[in-house]
């Protein structure tokens, strides 16, 4: 590589990281912000919003899926970021990472509050005595830590032990798909597909770690 | 007897007075007109064109022995929020994908231990009965809930009119497997077609309705169109629909929820407060309509029908039998 390209480089490498941080990760996050929106003004049937039959019901849900979709969406990032050589896209992942936690959080808050109403015998019972209760209140509880420690602070602080930290978010994913899975009744295919991308995103990550190591 | 016979080269013990001539299938506009002229659907009706099935109004009396207090559901919510697998497994899916099902003419099998079986077109079912409105609560099994008023007639009443031997110690019902129209039996999520049972003593209570109809209204495809079980002190699930076979048995049945996961889905499946579903509390139900912030409701002991029907199940463990 001679001079002149990299001189090139260097301004194009700075102004793509601009357009992202200026451009991208705004829109990015209107965009994550939206199934909130719809179901916020749905609550209280704003615009024509409505929640259905059992709001309760679709709010848990949209919550719970959309917390499903983002933690794999972050999964998903090192992968693309490696296929399409874009690395730009890493300064997405801390961002969808705390929308993942944050729809999670409204999903567990859902059941906790309107759900359950706040009725405590029912909550630790269901949490002792339901396994796909249980196994989805854990991955919420081990997403708290890797939230809290998202910070540029925290990962100057933390230094290596941050990456260990954060890997946490393959157990988590799993938990949440076999969350999914055992509370629908029959029809797999959906929890199956969640499981099939969960799979392929951690298994290249093996993949690649096999490569590298002998 | 008012049970025409319409099965070819059928058996000897059939009285002369069963036989018609020749087997009728009705068309819709010919199903409606039979129906006025028995005196099933009022002079007034009209056709609603509702968002996906029509149906009409029909003339019936309130039962109010067998009707509860308690305000019904909305139309609306009766008929956009429903399982019925066959249409696809989301709630809003039945009342989305049942437009192309065609209910009409529509026959009914009858078969076993019975000594009048064969082919009966659905108003030579209904001829002779007076429709009853009966508002009940119905539990599904997901814990959920809603008040429905139906409109139907006693199974029992049927049921008797096609003289059950004494072998006859179960009834099994059978869904109509159309593909074609219906979207969900393209995938096997259950194995199609849907069937279910009951005990032929739970089958002969009073309660237990053999339902035509929602609201005065005859039953919009996604709700089971044009004939389905309703049995209040069950799980929804019972509560087969569009039901195109009637068997009665000696051993006990299939039914479609027990063959999915028989550790979940019991024959009974009588609601029960104390026995939870391996998955779920059953001590609780979310009431249909009731709001975003209004808490769950106890759920009651065989659905609040337990001094009609706790009889069935004296000296039985419930917890085994679930």
């Amino acid at each position: 590589m001679n001079d002149a390209t990299v001189a090139e480089r260097r301004p194009l490498a700075a102004k793509r990281t601009e357009v992202v941080r200026r451009y991208v990760k705004p829109a990015l996050f209107i965009a994550c912000l939206l199934p909130f929106l719809h179901m916020l003004l749905g609550a209280f049937e704003i615009a024509g919003f409505r929640l259905g039959t059992n709001p309760v019901e679709k709010l848990q849900d949209t919550f719970g899926q959309w917390g499903l979709r983002l933690l794999v969406v972050t999964l998903a990032i090192t992968p693309l970021r490696d296929w399409f050589k874009a690395a730009w896209l890493i300064h997405l992942r801390r961002m969808l990472g705390l929308f993942a936690f944050f729809y999670v959080s409204l999903h567990f808050l859902t059941w906790l509050f309107l759900d359950q109403g706040v009725y405590w015998p029912a909550i630790v019972e269901d949490i002792a005595k339901r396994p796909f209760i249980t196994i989805g209140f854990l991955a919420w509880l081990t997403l708290i830590p890797l939230a809290v420690t998202s910070t540029n602070a925290m990962m100057r602080r933390l230094g290596r032990r941050w990456k260990t930290l954060h890997r946490l978010v393959y157990v988590i994913t799993l938990l949440g798909v076999w969350h999914y899975w055992w509370q629908v009744k029959a029809d797999i295919r959906e929890p199956a597909l969640y499981l099939g991308i969960t799979l392929v995103l951690l298994g290249w990550r093996a993949w690649k770690l096999r490569r590298r190591s002998p | 007897m008012l049970i025409k016979r319409s099965e070819p080269g059928s058996s000897a013990n059939i009285l002369p007075s069963e036989i018609t001539p020749e087997s009728v299938y009705f068309n819709r506009r010919q199903l409606l007109q039979a129906a006025m002229a028995a005196g099933l659907i009022g002079s007034s009706w009209s056709t609603t064109a509702s968002a996906e099935s029509q149906v009409v109004d029909l003339q019936y009396t309130r039962n109010e022995t067998f009707s509860l207090d308690d305000p019904p559901n909305d139309y609306l919510d009766i008929t956009t929020y429903n399982n019925f697998y066959e249409f696809g497994i989301d709630k809003d899916a039945p009342v989305r994908n049942s437009g192309r099902f065609n209910p009409s003419p529509w026959t009914v099998t009858v078969a076993g231990e019975a000594e009048v079986t064969g082919e009966f077109a659905l108003e030579d079912i209904l001829k002779g009965h007076a429709l009853e409105e009966r508002v009940y609560r119905l539990r599904c099994v997901e814990a959920w809930s809603m008040v429905i008023p139906w409109v139907g007639i006693p199974l029992g009443a049927v049921l008797k009119r096609f003289k059950p031997t004494s072998k006859a110690k179960y009834v099994a019902f059978k869904t109509v497997y159309r593909p074609s129209e219906m979207p969900g039996q393209r995938f096997p999520v259950l194995k199609w077609p849907y069937v279910e049972g009951l005990r032929i003593d739970e089958a002969m209570h009073p309660l237990t309705l053999l339902a035509v109809g929602v609201y005065g209204k005859t039953l919009p495809n996604q709700n089971g169109a044009p004939l389905r079980l309703v049995v209040p002190w069950k799980y929804g699930f019972k509560g087969i629909k569009s039901i195109v076979e009637i068997r009665f048995t000696e051993k006990q049945p299939p039914t479609s929820w027990n063959l999915s996961a028989p550790h979940e889905y019991g024959f009974y499946a009588n609601v029960n407060p104390k026995v939870d579903h391996p998955r779920w509390s059953q001590a609780r139900e979310r009431r249909i309509g009731s709001g975003l912030f209004s808490a769950k409701v106890p759920t009651l002991m065989f659905n609040g029908y337990e001094k009609e029907v706790a009889d069935l199940y004296r000296g039985m463990d419930l917890a085994k039998f679930y």
